[in-house]
């Protein structure tokens, strides 16, 4: 057991203990949280990123609902600090299941499950790793000239992310800390996070990250937290610049807040995973306009992200405030892969150089 | 009525020359009722095959209950369909009744309008007594074939007949043949009829199934049994041994009478004077009202009643419309009671797991125009009855279920009239036929009900019964609406009883045992929670008859309290002393309100108050249906304050009301407010 799942154990011991002393108190057990939602946002100017406000919410037995929550804190302690005496570990899925067997405490999904995970980090101050919680799949693939030392079966052994893997690139595992996890950076000048798997691998087919020195990391969608950490120590250890490649849509926007500013969700860790100087190439709503790209309508849900976003503190500077209003007067939006419009290889021949030659980057 | 069967008969052979009135006359001839029937057989209501199917059924199966009610008999009656042929359907019909006398057969089933009803003044079913014999002539005519009757009669030396009977058309007139007597063996007495008809069967609404279950519900007291063309046997058990009270039979009430009426009273009367035939040929005629018509219509009271003249008889009842004579008594009625119908609804639907049986309600009689009528309504909502239709209903007639013509009649009339949307059920814009899951029972029982047609398929309207239908539905439907609110609340409160009974104990005993300490006590904690006296209401079904109800209470507050419970037991289902041993039990009264004192019962603490319930009536106990007195109502959950009109019996708003019973209350209150300390 080593100091950090200790600490983990001690704290969640903590919450319990907490807990027990309430009732043995004749008090109604009751516990206090960061309000974790978008009203309770604040920029933390010491790391530059978006973390928890000082807003709090309290929990209280005297509802059932917090009367189950604080149940199934209990629970879930308990069986977190038997997987660390034990030395497993579980899925987010699988804690899931086992609460089957925990009458009252039982989850109903698994964003009940995930939240509660949430919750114990915030709580605890500890990460999710520590308490030996893991995501089902990472899904994030790295595909570039850069060089990772890591535990196999067989051994820690060294991969080079272009030469060692194949197409598809090589896959992020759920932890990517130092301890388990070595990286070289090679040839590797920037990074490029992308949004769907199309474009990751029309680049890759293009040549893009040999002719550049470019490291391409697939987000698939939301980035999953071993993906931002991941791309966080590049940027932060190694100095790698990072930029962001998305569709032009209010949903890519967020997969790019939360690679650059943090997720409101995942808040109370942001100086872990996010990456204030991360860039966004595109596809932004001037983008659709310069470039003339094929486009779709808004419907009801994107307008109500785009002005959910306006009031959204992450997204207050000026480039997203303008951005955001664009796209809603145009009412369209576009996906990257709508610049095949002009061919296979106008992005990595043109959009994409001139792009971040704008950005400084190449 | 018969304008078009006439012009039909005395129409000329197509001839160019007119006719001349001799010819005509030559023509013109009797028409026999059975004949005019034969022509106008959706007058019975035999104008679908589906529906003839259903209505010889009907009719037989109303005959047998009758006939085992007037012989005090429990029915037990077995319909059979078999299919014989494309359209050919085998019926039969057998119940345990009296049995027929065997002269008396052939004409009971082979004579329209021949019946021991059609004069008599008394709530019945069959009432024309033209139902099963026109049943026998639909038979005959549509597939040639005879009925078969058998019976038997009770006594040792009885032996059972059997007869194949056809109706001649022409004269009215039975015609048997293969008439012989037979050992009915394992038959005490009863009556069996089987005929041939041509039908279709049908199942679902309006479908002899429909019919059967229908009947089991406001006869409770049958046992039905129906075994379908495909062989499947149904069985409607019998419910409860109470027989309905028989109906007495009455005389005529005076009012609203017809000249045509008296002319026939009078000339069949057997009294020797007109005075003597008043007095005692109608109901509710003294010697002081007879003597007053005799003297306001100028009639001789002493000249024999057959003398009365058609002038006499319109004097006669202009001054029988000036007397001032008291309503028909009401005793000749047989209203089902509401206790039972609950019991046949609970019987019969079992299956739909009904959440809620709104205590039915049975009105006091009313009489217009000489004739009493009493109404009767159920609800019950909820379980799997389905939610997103109309609601079902049911309409009775005498203990008849009418399938048919269900717009036209005064019982959907009033239900459409009424804004269920108070009580609960939705209706778009506060009319029509309420949606939501339930089901609503109205029950007309009176000695001549108002039918819209001869098929008896629907009740004609008249204001006096439009209303009383209204307000037997209003009351059922408030029982229904503070049932929904109470479920309502429950749904609320209950949360809370589920954190302290089983969260908090669980949180307690999986953090103690992640610390290796002692499980701690959650009396306070709790007490903080809730601060309430709870009373949870528990029932467990030992077997067909018999229930075990309990009430935890607990006292989730931070004094000791005391107060008492109420509830309201059907006194038939008190037969062992579980009751009256229980340590809180108060006494119970002869309506079966019973009393219960929970005495200083600590902080923290709980107290079982447990009885049994035996017997028919144990299933129509519903344990929610309890009430407290003695704490504030805010202080206590899973118990209703005792109303202000517990004691007054139902709901019945009459004259004689139960003072004593209420003062008795007063006294109870003022006893709350010295322990109420809240």
């Amino acid at each position: 057991m080593n100091e950090r799942q200790q600490k983990a154990l001690d704290s969640l011991t903590g919450v319990v203990g907490g807990i027990y002393d309430q009732l043995d108190g004749g008090e109604i057990p009751s516990m206090e949280l960061p309000l974790r939602s978008k009203k309770n946002i604040e920029f933390d100017t010491q790391h530059n990123v978006w973390t928890y406000g000082d807003l709090r919410t309290s929990r209280t037995a005297k509802t059932v609902n917090g009367a189950v929550m604080m149940l199934r804190t209990v629970y879930t302690s308990d069986f977190i600090n038997d997987m660390i005496r034990d030395g497993k570990s579980s899925t987010l899925r699988e804690m899931y299941y086992i609460s089957e067997g925990w009458n009252n405490a039982k989850f109903h999904s698994q964003d009940e499950s995930n939240l509660l995970a949430e919750d114990l980090e915030t709580i605890t101050g500890c990460m999710r790793e520590d308490f030996k919680l893991r995501p089902e799949e990472s899904g994030a693939h790295v595909y570039g000239d850069l060089n990772f030392t890591t535990m196999t079966k067989k051994g820690m052994k060294t991969m080079n992310c272009i030469d060692d893997v194949s197409e598809a690139g090589f896959a992020v595992p759920y932890k990517v800390e130092e301890d388990t996890f070595q990286i070289d950076p090679g040839n590797t000048k920037f990074i490029m996070a992308i949004e769907t798997g199309g474009m990751y691998a029309r680049l890759i087919e293009n040549g893009f990250p040999e002719k550049y020195g470019c490291t391409l990391v697939h987000l698939s969608g939301q980035p999953a937290r071993s993906t931002r950490r991941l791309i966080k120590r590049l940027n932060e250890e190694y100095g790698l610049p990072v930029t962001v490649f998305t569709d032009g849509d209010p949903w890519s926007f967020r997969i790019f807040a939360s690679v650059a500013y943090g997720a409101i969700k995942t808040a109370h860790i942001s100086e872990y995973l996010a990456t204030p100087t991360a860039q966004f190439i595109g596809v932004t709503a001037s983008d659709i306009l310069n470039y003339d790209l094929p486009t779709d309508k808004l419907n009801d849900k994107d307008i109500g992200a785009l002005n959910a976003e306006l009031s959204d503190p992450r997204f207050t500077d000026e480039f997203w405030v303008t951005e955001i209003q664009a796209m809603l007067e145009m009412k369209k939006k576009s996906e990257q892969q709508a610049l095949a419009k002009y061919g296979l290889d106008y992005v990595t021949d043109t959009y994409l150089p001139e792009k971040l030659t704008d950005m400084g980057v190449l | 009525m018969p304008s078009d069967e006439s012009i039909e008969k005395t129409a000329a052979p197509k001839r160019k020359k007119t006719p001349t009135a001799e010819q005509m006359a030559a023509k013109q001839q009797e028409i026999s009722v059975t004949e005019f029937f034969e022509k106008n057989k959706q007058i019975l209501g035999f104008d679908s095959r589906s529906k003839s199917l259903l209505m010889g059924i009907k009719e037989a199966v109303d005959n047998s209950l009758d006939a085992c009610e007037e012989a005090n008999i429990l029915p037990d009656i077995e319909v059979c369909i078999e299919k014989v042929g494309d359209e050919d359907y085998h019926i039969s019909v057998e119940d345990n009744g009296p049995g027929i006398v065997h002269r008396m057969i052939p004409n009971v089933f082979g004579r329209l309008l021949y019946g021991s009803r059609f004069h008599a003044l008394r709530q019945s079913r069959g009432q024309q007594g033209i139902g099963i014999s026109a049943t026998v002539m639909y038979g005959n005519i549509t597939t040639g074939k005879p009925a078969h009757v058998q019976s038997k009669i009770e006594g040792e030396d009885e032996v059972a007949s059997g007869m194949d009977i056809v109706i001649d058309t022409k004269t009215n007139r039975p015609i048997v043949t293969n008439d012989k007597p037979f050992d009915w063996k394992g038959k005490d007495h009863g009556t069996k009829i089987e005929y041939t008809i041509k039908g279709r069967y049908i199942t679902g609404k309006q479908s002899v199934f429909e019919y059967l279950k229908d009947t089991a519900i406001v006869n409770p007291h049958a046992e039905i049994i129906f075994r379908d063309p495909d062989g499947k046997k149904y069985t409607f058990e019998r419910a409860t041994d109470i027989m309905p009270p028989r109906p007495k039979e009455i005389k005529p009430h005076p009012e609203g009478m017809e000249i045509g009426d008296l002319m026939k009273y009078s000339s069949a009367s057997a009294q020797k004077t007109v005075s003597a035939f008043l007095k005692n040929d109608f109901s509710r005629i003294t010697d002081r009202i007879a003597k007053e018509i005799v003297q306001k219509s100028g009639v001789d009271g002493n000249k024999k009643p057959s003398d009365i003249t058609r002038e006499d008889a319109i004097a006669m009842l202009a001054a029988i419309s000036e007397a001032k004579i008291m309503a028909p008594p009401t005793d000749c009625l047989s209203p089902i009671g509401d206790t039972l119908i609950k019991k046949g609804l609970m019987h019969v639907l079992d299956g739909l797991r009904p959440e809620y049986y709104a205590t039915p309600v049975t009105r006091s009689p009313k009489a217009v125009n000489g004739n009493p009528f009493v109404v009767e309504a159920g609800i019950v909502y909820g379980g799997d009855i389905p939610s997103d239709s109309q609601v079902q209903i049911l309409r009775f007639a005498n203990r008849v279920p009418l399938l048919y013509q269900q717009g036209a009649c005064a019982i959907t009339k009033a239900i459409s009239d009424m804004d269920w949307r108070r009580y609960g059920l939705e209706q778009r814009g506060g009319k029509g036929i309420p949606f939501g899951p339930a089901i609503i029972l109205v029950h007309v029982a009176s000695t001549k009900v108002p039918f819209t047609s001869e098929g008896k398929e629907a009740v004609a309207g008249f204001p006096e019964l439009q209303s009383e239908i209204g307000l037997a539905l209003r009351l059922c439907a408030r029982n229904l609406k503070s049932h929904l609110n109470k479920m309502e609340r429950k749904k609320k409160t209950h949360a809370k009883f589920e954190i302290v009974q089983e969260i908090l104990p669980d949180m307690a005993k999986k953090a103690a045992d992640h610390l290796g300490k002692p499980v701690p006590n959650l009396d306070r904690t709790i007490t903080r929670i809730m601060n309430v006296v709870w009373v949870e209401p528990s029932m467990k079904k030992e077997s067909k008859s018999k229930r075990c109800i309990k009430y935890t209470i607990y006292n989730y507050t931070s004094s000791v309290r005391t107060f008492r419970l109420h509830a309201q037991l059907p006194k038939e289902s008190l037969k062992d002393l579980s009751l009256y041993s229980s340590p809180y039990f108060l006494d119970i009264n002869d309506e079966g309100k019973a009393n219960w004192e929970i005495r200083e019962i600590q902080p923290s603490a709980h107290v079982e108050v447990a009885f049994d319930l035996t017997g028919d009536m144990a299933d129509t106990f519903d344990p929610d249906d309890i009430y407290f007195s003695g704490l504030n109502p805010v202080m206590v959950m899973g118990a209703e304050m005792l109303p202000g009109d517990w004691g007054i019996k139902g709901m019945e708003i009459i004259e004689s009301a139960d003072d004593y019973v209420e003062e008795d209350d007063e006294d109870k209150e003022e006893e709350e407010e010295d322990l109420d300390d809240e």
